[in-house]
């Protein structure tokens, strides 16, 4: 079977922040999903992939946690495929996967909490993790997405923004950096390939891989503020009038602190934020709400509606 | 070496623009500089070699060598690396005041991320910063190892 079949019909696990902050995240992709005629099946009783909070009191419990979401993809609903639109969620299955494989103790760990928790112990190898881009990379392609496109983003210049986790560490992405086609470590370039297919303009933008400042934002929001605000002043030099995103907790981050960076430093940078999934959604002529634009925080309703995408 | 507070008012004051070389200068110096606190902080002699004819890039490298998550301000590194090479090789370019003030957003968020990890040691395999989880852990005794 190739990728581009393998890809058609996945196991999906939104995870935590799509059911929250990045509802609108969750709604686009199935949305876009819907029109692409690929099939998402829900990861059934999905659980936290471990996130941020549970690694950092022990990195074991985040690995059985993530692995217990590819168990019931591979044991219960014979899935080969797990999609993870979610960075957070994506790097933590690839981590447990890596993991996995190369570590005894972590194998061991899994192996003890599963039988204890009365499910199949996930083995490496049992399903392949990836990300909502690879997703429509791979199954669509450019080409296919260009030939479905209903109203060009042409006019719209896109800073594509990819945050920290989709690319780092190198190690527990072996499918990159693997030449012509596979997604790059260090300059990703698959979400500025859909939304160039779709017709928008991608602006240079040097700050595409960058913290955003996510995992400090209660614990030192002064921090992450003025990171956001760093990356709204370069995407805006870029001359972008979007930024795009592809992780809910950037998103919210940019999102938030945009407005934080106006209420205690005065600074106000008038930039749009869009999942990338939302602009490739109106691209494929759904409407603004069925992307779940009016669930944005930052509001892009009249802009999109100058640019005939509303 | 100047402090995290004075480097800080480096990115955050006004670019000279009738010496934009020397601006461009200033700030890789700062930015190396900030590298050096962190290099320091770690009990090491901030290198003076070079990687690719940058000194930066030499301590980044310095400074993740046995902390991956280090790695997180790589690309960064580099694009100051890029954008000095922008003002320094383009000087007649028409954007060269723009450059550089790319130049300085890139080297602020050096500085940002560099400083709110010198913090606290040790965020955990990645930069995922539960400070106050990892400060009472390291507070406690029987703190767990990294993985």
């Amino acid at each position: 079977m190739t990728t581009k079949d393998k890809y058609k019909k996945v196991a999906y696990y939104p995870g935590c922040a799509l059911e929250g902050t990045g509802h609108s995240y969750n709604r686009s992709t199935k949305a876009v999903g819907k029109k692409l005629g690929l099939d998402l099946v829900e990861v059934k009783n999905w659980n936290c992939c471990g996130a941020m909070e549970v690694k950092n009191i022990d990195p074991k419990i985040q690995t059985y946690l993530s692995s217990r979401v590819m168990s019931t993809a591979a044991n219960e609903m014979d899935m080969d495929v797990v999609m993870a639109p979610c960075n957070g969620c994506y790097h933590n299955l690839k981590k447990a996967e890596y993991d996995l494989k190369n570590d005894e103790e972590s194998a061991e760990v899994v192996d003890r909490l599963s039988k204890k928790a009365g499910h199949k112990t996930y083995e490496a190898g049992q399903v392949e993790t990836i990300h909502a881009l690879d997703w429509i990379k791979d199954s669509i392609g450019e080409e296919g997405l260009a030939a479905r496109v209903k109203n060009s983003l042409s006019g719209i210049k896109v800073a594509n923004y990819y945050g920290c986790m989709y690319t780092r560490p190198r190690h527990i992405f072996p499918e990159k950096d693997q030449g012509p086609g596979s997604e790059s470590t260090s300059k990703p370039h698959f979400m500025d390939d859909l939304l160039a297919a779709a017709g928008a303009e991608n602006v240079d933008f040097p700050l595409k891989t960058a913290c955003c400042g996510g995992a400090h934002t209660l614990s030192d929001s002064d921090t992450s503020t003025k990171l956001v605000l760093n990356i709204l002043k370069a995407a805006k030099l870029s001359g972008a009038d979007v930024i795009a995103t592809e992780c809910p907790t950037c998103h919210s981050g940019l999102e938030m602190h945009q407005i934080r960076a106006e209420k205690t430093l005065g600074e106000k940078v008038d930039i749009k934020i869009l999942y990338f999934t939302q602009l490739l959604g109106m691209a494929l002529g759904l409407s603004p709400r069925k992307v779940g634009v009016h669930e944005n925080i930052n509001d892009s309703i009249a802009f999109l509606k100058e640019k005939g995408l509303g | 070496m100047r402090s995290l507070a004075e480097l800080e008012a480096v990115f955050d004051s006004p670019l000279p623009t009738p010496d934009i070389q020397a601006a461009a200068e200033n700030l890789l110096k700062a930015s190396e500089e900030v590298l050096e606190h962190w290099v320091t902080a770690r009990g090491e002699v901030p290198t003076t070699d070079t990687r690719e004819g940058f000194r930066l890039l030499a301590l980044h490298r310095q400074g993740a060598k046995g902390d991956p998550s280090f790695n997180a301000c790589r690309e960064t590194s580099r694009e100051i690396a890029y954008h000095f090479n922008l003002v320094t090789l383009e000087p007649e370019h028409s954007d060269i005041t723009d450059r550089l003030y790319m130049m300085a957003l890139v080297s602020k968020h050096l500085y940002l991320f560099v400083s709110g990890k010198l913090e606290v040691a040790g965020l955990g395999e990645f930069c995922c910063a539960a400070k106050p989880i990892r400060s009472a852990m390291d507070n406690d005794s029987t703190t767990r190892e990294e993985a």
